[in-house]
């Protein structure tokens, strides 16, 4: 094999600038990109090993010798980022392996696993409406974004952790920082360490009342005050819970909201077939696969990837966008078909660190949308998709906000 | 696969992570620990119309926590 300079290697992420917000890559990139397991250059200079297929994907991802621990030296990051002290690490059990990561995801399973879910609907059902009287109130014309997509999912979780609404400029505004990759060091240092302190104050304050029925409240109950759960490892917990929870699913009602629109027809499906919207919701998650960049692992092992070996060592991208549009599993995977069988998408991941929240992203999804169509059956935007402004560089692909009109 | 078989499912809780995605494919067969979120099997051996619904359970399910083994009905 001629070695090839990491600089003329094509980086990843690919620029997705001017493409609209529908389309991954434009046709130079896709061919660049060609081939089930391509080598890239990523922003930090570093070289890692792009794999795009559906198949491949799930195998990377399930593979017990691909870590997620972006602290290893070697690790693929889509950005550099600050070290770690010790106690910081703690709890964000995203970036764990094996025993460490399970011991800690098992303390949480049971509250986000689908019939606990089913349980809160009331409530989602609450939030999303007092946010469409909001929306009634602010317009028309109104960002929906603002007033709609972001508050539901953000009211949410900070309901199940315990965490006060009232905050939610505080929080809204670091969490954005913590996900977008051209943030420098300083700043991700910095917002990263003013959340933590933020929630530590919340967990010592329930230390003295353990009362609440909020997640941190039980966890402090149950986990703490037995020793199994340090305080430093909750406050983790509370961290990945409080990002994770709120901007990716508020990022998927935004993209659905401009994406269903654009065909009256299916934005009207919505109101006229509310039983068939789970299985929209599916194909608008492996449609729009909001957590476009992918995944990244690395190799403790050589491991041979779809006819690749990869190397210890080195590093892989698993691209679950580009695996949710593979023509092996999606019939047409460029077009949105609502009612396609589309269950087996990878925009949760895939392997043991497939989204915890799934079914309540999935729950928030439905409901809002449905209420969406309900309450405002002549919706439409007010602006074209090419002119919306799009969250390029997040981890987590959206809108920035989207104005409409009705 | 054109003989119709008894399908046999076994679960192993250790690589279980909680996805729940067994339950949404064929709650008749799977189910969700209370306390901790990990798979139940209600069924070890479900009726034969449940069959394609298990297959699509071992297919989505993320950590590899679901296995089948089909006995071929004499
Ligand atoms: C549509 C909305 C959502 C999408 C597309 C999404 C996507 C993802 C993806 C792709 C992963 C895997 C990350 C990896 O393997 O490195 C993940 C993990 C995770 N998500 Fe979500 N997520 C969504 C909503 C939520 C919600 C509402 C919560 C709140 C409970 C949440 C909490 C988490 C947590 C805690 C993890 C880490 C799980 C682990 O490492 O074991 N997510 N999510
Ligand atoms: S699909 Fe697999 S990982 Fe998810 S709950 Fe079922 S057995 Fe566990």
């Amino acid at each position: 094999m001629t070695a090839t300079a990491a600089t003329d290697l094509p980086l990843w992420p690919a620029s997705t600038l001017d493409h609209g917000p529908f389309a991954l890559l434009d046709e130079e990139q896709r061919h660049r990109l060609a081939g089930p397991v391509t080598r890239v250059r990523l922003p930090t200079g570093a070289p890692a090993w792009l794999v795009t297929r559906h198949a491949d994907v799930r195998q990377v991802l399930r593979h017990p010798g691909l870590s997620a621990d972006l602290e290893r030296p070697g690790f693929p990051l889509l950005r550099p980022l600050p070290p770690q002290s010790e106690p910081d690490r703690q709890g964000g059990f995203i970036r764990m392996d094996g025993e460490e990561h399970s011991r800690l995801r098992r303390m949480l399973t049971a509250e986000f696993m689908i019939k606990n879910v089913r349980r809160i609907e009331p409530l989602i059902q609450q939030t999303v409406d007092a946010a469409l009287a909001d929306l009634a109130a602010a317009g028309p014309p109104a960002d929906l974004v603002e007033t709609f997509a972001l508050p539901v999912p953000s009211i949410v979780i900070c309901h199940l952790l315990g965490v006060p609404y009232a905050d939610h400029d505080f929080f809204q505004v670091r969490s954005r920082t913590l996900l977008d990759r051209t943030t420098s060091m300083e700043l991700v240092r910095a917002h990263a360490q003013e959340l933590r302190d933020y929630l530590r104050e919340l967990v010592v304050a329930r230390h003295h009342d353990a009362d609440g029925d909020d997640l941190i409240s039980r966890l402090v109950r149950d986990r703490v005050a037995t020793g199994q759960l340090t305080v430093d490892e909750l406050v983790g917990m509370a961290l990945l819970l409080l990002v994770a929870g709120h901007e990716t699913t508020a990022n998927m009602i935004g993209l659905s909201t401009l994406l269903l629109l654009r065909e009256p027809g299916r934005f009207a499906a919505l109101r006229e077939s509310p039983h068939r919207a789970a299985e929209l919701v599916e194909e608008l998650l492996r449609y729009l696969s909001v957590v476009r960049t992918g995944l990244p692992r690395l190799a403790l092992v050589d491991a041979e990837i779809g006819g690749q070996v990869i190397r210890a060592g080195e590093g892989v991208i698993a691209v679950l966008s580009l695996a949710n549009r593979d023509p092996e599993v999606f019939d047409d995977p460029e077009e949105f078909d609502p009612y396609r069988q589309a269950h087996q998408h990878l925009a949760f991941g895939f392997g043991v660190h497939q989204c915890i929240g799934q079914p309540l992203a999935r729950a928030e999804l439905r409901i809002a949308l449905v209420g969406l169509a309900d309450r405002f059956p002549t919706l439409r935007a007010a602006v074209v998709p090419q002119q919306v402004s799009t969250r390029d560089t997040s981890v987590v692909f959206g809108l920035n906000n989207l104005q409409v009109t009705w | 696969m054109s003989q119709v078989g008894v399908v046999r499912v076994a679960v192993d809780r250790g690589r279980c992570c909680g996805s729940g995605n067994c339950v949404v494919a064929a709650p008749e067969v799977f189910d969700q620990d209370d306390t901790d979120g990990l798979v139940l099997l209600r069924r070890p051996e479900p009726p034969p119309e449940a069959a394609e619904r298990v297959r699509r359970a071992v297919e989505v399910c993320p950590a590899g926590a679901i296995r089948l083994t089909s006995t071929t009905q004499p």
